[in-house]
């Protein structure tokens, strides 16, 4: 097998139990967790933008229609988009706070991350 | 003119200082491919933004909402959403587990030679398809702006191909990393003002603007019309327009989270976290200024109007034509020179994207079995590779000459990597089931429904009356009634990866699950920063 971290200088070092960390209570935790915000996000921003498409192509009439001076509702959920994807990355950064704080609970309790250090999560 | 000589020619000077300077700190391969991942978050933000903001989002959208309206604005949009993919599910989790390219993720739990191998020849298809646009839209503007001076299309393309060659080969990662972080700025605040002299124009009542943009006139067959601009329909009409609207949206929901060359620079930060941020960074430079490309291609066609850009400036020109008649000849030539300045960064980073790929996936992994020899090895691989995609490039830019809307050609690429990579990309992070047989066949189904379906459709096959400006390559009545072809090609890059898994079993694949997944998530020996 000749695969990326095998010629790293990282292969030197005995790996972790990967398979241990994945089942323990912690990592579990902190995929939960992610999932819980990053699943319903996602979605939610795909039914958007793609409301957005389907009023525009299959609905032209309802999304000319003028909501301020000569400003049209397709006009506006296009500007709509920008916004809510904004929104989601503010979002996502407040929620990450914790998905990182978890990341260091999965790694104090590994033996191995004293010394592998976190250099993917936390600070 | 000689404003945007100047301009042009300091931006160029600038530019050969940082790569001189980068070529001076540059050590070893993690130096030259990732810029050592010493790269800040807003740092990278603005790299991304600079990698991202090519010739078509400035030079071809413009043109695309001054000729189309709303069904131009649609692209603003698109170029946008997908980074929501990008910071939700590849981002972190790529940082993570990889090392130089988005081949080493696939790779992780597959066997590696095949997958590289497909991996690579799309990041290469994308990255041809990519230089293709930018060169045209090289030649274009060199066209218009030293029109009279003896230097033409040609002359343009190959000091394009020759200065970014200059960036990769001696500069590296850290080179073009600055490049393309100064040229977001100054397209930034070039967008700025252009913004504001737009505004300026109707003394800053928005409603005034988008009023005149409701009712701009021009002329369709000889005869004149007065259209709303605000309105979608203008392009997209029945009966398939509808369809070939949701075909684009799927390539631009899912398209950017497969470009080989933004997932590069995520490579070039020290943590995931620093990637997350830089994410951030990337969405509000990219948001505010497609938010503003509305504002200047509507502009576009209240102030110039469709006529005169049909007739004087061509689709890719009415943005510095715009410049001009609200600016004079000095803003014009600042402009262009950003304009140009813009394609320099964007092919440098689609450049290095491509001979990474070449130097890691093919040259390291696929012929030499994963065996790295000596850094100094692959980086001269590299090099000769980088060196050798610029020829390519250089050549073809020149046999097809100027033509077409650069953002159509830059949208072909985006459909490969929304069709071939990012299906097999979130499958392989996200599914245990995913195997070798389903990597192979998404790429490969991918890939070859989106070339052909472009071939086999409008843009290509077509009747064009006798005397027609632009001939289309193949005159045949299109088999493919659509212009976009991601309604078709991205569901079945999906489902030939899924069939693919489904009818072979990979429990080698199945066992390095747990390894991948803790080490996307946690950062657990992920690459580290170096000199």
């Amino acid at each position: 097998m000749d695969s990326p971290q095998e010629n790293s200088p990282l292969s030197s070092i005995p790996q972790p139990n990967y398979a241990r960390i994945a089942g323990s209570q912690p990592f579990k935790r902190l995929l939960a967790v992610k999932r819980m915000f990053i699943i319903p996000a996602l979605s939610f921003f795909l039914l958007s933008f793609m409301s957005f498409v389907v009023l525009v192509g299959f609905a032209p009439k309802l999304a000319s229609m003028r909501v301020i001076g000569t400003v049209n509702l397709a006009y506006l959920c296009a500007l709509f988009q920008f916004v809510l994807g904004w929104m989601i990355a503010g979002l996502y950064l407040i929620a990450s706070e914790k998905f990182d704080r978890l990341t260091k609970d999965v790694l104090a309790q590994t033996d191995r991350a004293k010394i592998d250090a976190p250099c993917g999560a936390g600070e | 003119m000689t404003i945007a000589l100047t301009v042009f020619l300091a931006f160029v000077a600038s530019t050969l200082g940082i790569t001189y300077w980068a070529a001076k700190r540059s050590r070893g391969a993690s130096a030259y491919f990732a810029a050592g991942r010493r790269i800040t978050a807003w740092q990278n933000g603005f790299a991304v933004a600079g990698d991202f903001m090519s010739a078509a989002s400035f030079l071809g959208l413009i043109g695309l909402i001054a000729l189309q309206g709303f069904d131009g604005i649609f692209y603003a949009v698109g170029g946008f959403v997908g980074f929501v993919a990008i910071l939700l599910v590849v981002a972190e989790p790529l940082r993570n587990s990889g090392k130089y390219t988005m081949g080493d993720v696939l790779a992780y739990r597959l066997q590696p030679r095949p997958v590289r191998a497909l991996a690579a020849l799309s990041t290469l298809t994308i990255a041809t398809l990519y230089m293709i646009a930018q060169m045209v839209g090289a030649g274009a503007l060199v066209a218009l702006l030293l029109a009279g001076s003896g230097i033409g299309y040609n002359t343009a393309v190959v000091g394009v191909g020759v200065l970014m060659t200059v960036y990769v080969v001696f500069g590296g990662m850290l080179a073009t990393t600055w490049v393309q972080i100064i040229k977001a700025m100054l397209l930034l605040a070039c967008t700025v003002v252009l913004t504001g002299l737009v505004l300026k124009h109707f003394h800053f009542h928005l409603l005034d603007f988008f009023g005149a943009a409701s009712r701009v006139a021009y002329h369709q067959k000889g005869e004149l019309v007065v259209k709303d601009f605000l309105e979608p329909g203008l392009h997209y009409r029945p009966p398939h327009g509808p369809l070939d609207l949701l075909s684009l949206s799927l390539i631009f929901a899912f398209g950017t989270a497969g470009l080989p060359h933004i997932l590069v620079k995520f490579y070039t930060v020290p943590n995931a976290r620093t990637a997350r941020n830089s994410v951030v960074w990337a969405m509000i430079v990219i948001g505010s200024y497609y938010a503003m490309t509305t504002i200047l291609g509507l502009g576009a066609a209240v102030l110039l109007g469709p006529d005169d850009i049909v007739a004087h400036s061509g689709t890719n020109m009415a943005g510095p034509r715009l410049a001009q008649v609200l600016g004079g000849d000095i803003f014009l030539g600042v402009v262009s020179a950003v304009a140009f300045a813009t394609i320099l960064a964007v092919v440098a980073g689609v450049m290095i994207s491509a001979s990474t790929s070449f130097a890691h996936d093919v040259w390291t992994n696929v012929i030499h079995h994963g065996v790295e020899r000596s850094p100094r090895e692959s980086v001269a691989v590299a090099r000769i590779a980088a060196m050798a995609v610029g020829a390519a490039a250089v050549l073809i830019a020149v046999a097809l000459g100027p033509g077409s809307n650069v953002l159509i050609l830059a949208t072909f690429g985006m459909a490969v990597a929304a069709s071939a990579n990012f299906p097999v990309l979130a499958l392989s992070l996200y599914w245990r089931r995913f195997t070798t047989a389903g990597a192979i066949a998404g790429l490969t189904a991918g890939l070859a429904a989106t070339l052909g379906l472009i071939v086999a459709g409008p843009n290509v096959m077509g009747i064009d009356p006798p005397g027609a400006i632009s001939r289309h390559l193949i005159q045949a009545r299109p088999w493919f009634p659509l212009e976009n072809v991601g309604i078709v090609s991205v569901p079945l890059g999906f489902l030939a990866a899924i069939a693919g898994s489904l009818v072979s079993r990979e429990p080698a694949a199945e066992a390095k699950v747990d390894e991948l997944v803790v080490r996307a998530n946690t950062g657990l020996g992920a690459e580290r920063a170096s000199g």
